[in-house]
């Protein structure tokens, strides 16, 4: 069975406990629907669960079968360099089908960025460097599609929809 | 399947970039063969985006993906065409799976080939083989690892 590479890290954006017992990654696209349909099952769980669940986003995007997934990753990588990684992925999956550069710069403004910094960050080597590096990571832990679920570094190929996530986790 | 350590068969298809592919002309690269039931099929489309995407990997390690199914070259174009594939799709149509049954990897029942995976050395030698379920997308982690084990070699069998 298909196992994480690396293991979660310093370079990961994590919400929850570092040692939280269970620890749930996801590969996504930010234009994906079916990572659309995961964001509220992701985020049950983490009601559910509280401390004992860690969560960490890696993007995965498909740019050839969702234009704008690679523009969408960049913004939340970029939000991150202003501290707002989270409160850009959560834009981003609340508003999928507005991920052209115009509103993606207005979800900057909203969130209180410096706009002019967001933009220069989207365009910055670190914020391509940091996608492709998530990228390659799925590819080498088996990712075949979006969204992967990694639970304490075993792939999850069950099924996440509806509260499939939630039991999963709470039978660990 | 054809077993790691066999010599690849060579073969030369119609693609549907408008020309044919040989496969000893690509001696001196690796080549990565993914036979696949159909084009369109959901499973299929997922593994060859995912694959498309994945090319930068491949190329680090100097190999080339050739995509393999009994469709018709026009069908592949249109495929090509739709999902934005940015590596050759190979048409075993006519005899219908020829190169898969050399490979031993056709599908008698569903009239297509399998799932299968190979990874070729640059002397044209299977290094790596891998059938995968008709329904599952076997990702592309295997592939990448045959070839860092290629790299660790030196690129001798």
């Amino acid at each position: 069975m298909s196992h994480l590479q690396p293991e979660i890290g310093a370079g990961d954006h994590r919400q929850g406990p570092a040692d939280a017992p269970l620890q749930l990654v996801e590969y996504g696209d930010y234009q994906c629907s079916y990572c659309g349909e995961a964001y509220p099952a992701i985020k049950a769980a983490q009601q559910a669960l509280g401390d004992k669940l860690a969560f960490v986003f890696r993007n995965f995007p498909l740019p050839d079968v969702h234009p704008q997934a690679q523009g969408a990753a960049l913004a939340a990588e970029a939000a991150a360099q202003q501290g707002k990684f989270w409160e850009m992925h959560n834009a981003l999956y609340e508003h999928q089908n507005q991920l052209d550069d115009q509103h993606l710069e207005g979800f900057a403004q909203r969130l209180g960025l410096d706009v002019e910094r967001f933009k220069r960050d989207m365009q910055s080597q670190a914020a391509a460097d940091k996608v492709e590096a998530d990228f390659e990571s799925g590819i080498r832990s088996g990712v075949n599609g979006t969204p992967s679920f990694f639970v304490n570094g075993q792939k999850f190929d069950g099924n996440w929809q509806g509260q499939g996530l939630l039991e999963f986790l709470q039978q660990q | 399947m054809l077993e790691a350590g066999t010599p690849a068969p060579d073969f030369e298809l119609p693609s549907a970039l408008d020309h044919t592919q040989k496969l000893s002309d690509l001696r001196g690269k690796r080549v990565v063969l993914a036979f696949y039931p159909n084009d369109w099929s959901p499973v299929c489309s997922d593994q060859l985006a995912l694959y498309s995407q994945a090319l930068p990997l491949f190329e680090k390690h100097n190999a080339q993906l050739l995509g393999l199914s009994v469709d018709s070259r026009f069908c592949h174009q249109a495929f090509v065409d739709d999902r934005h594939l940015h590596f050759p799709l190979l048409a075993d149509f006519e005899p219908k799976g020829a190169v898969a049954k050399r490979y031993d990897v056709y599908d008698e029942a569903g009239g297509t080939s399998q799932r299968a995976l190979f990874v070729l050395d640059e002397q044209g030698v299977i290094r790596w083989a891998y059938v995968s379920p008709n329904e599952v997308n076997p990702g592309a982690d295997g592939i990448l690892e045959a070839l860092e084990k290629l790299d660790g070699d030196g690129g001798q069998p």
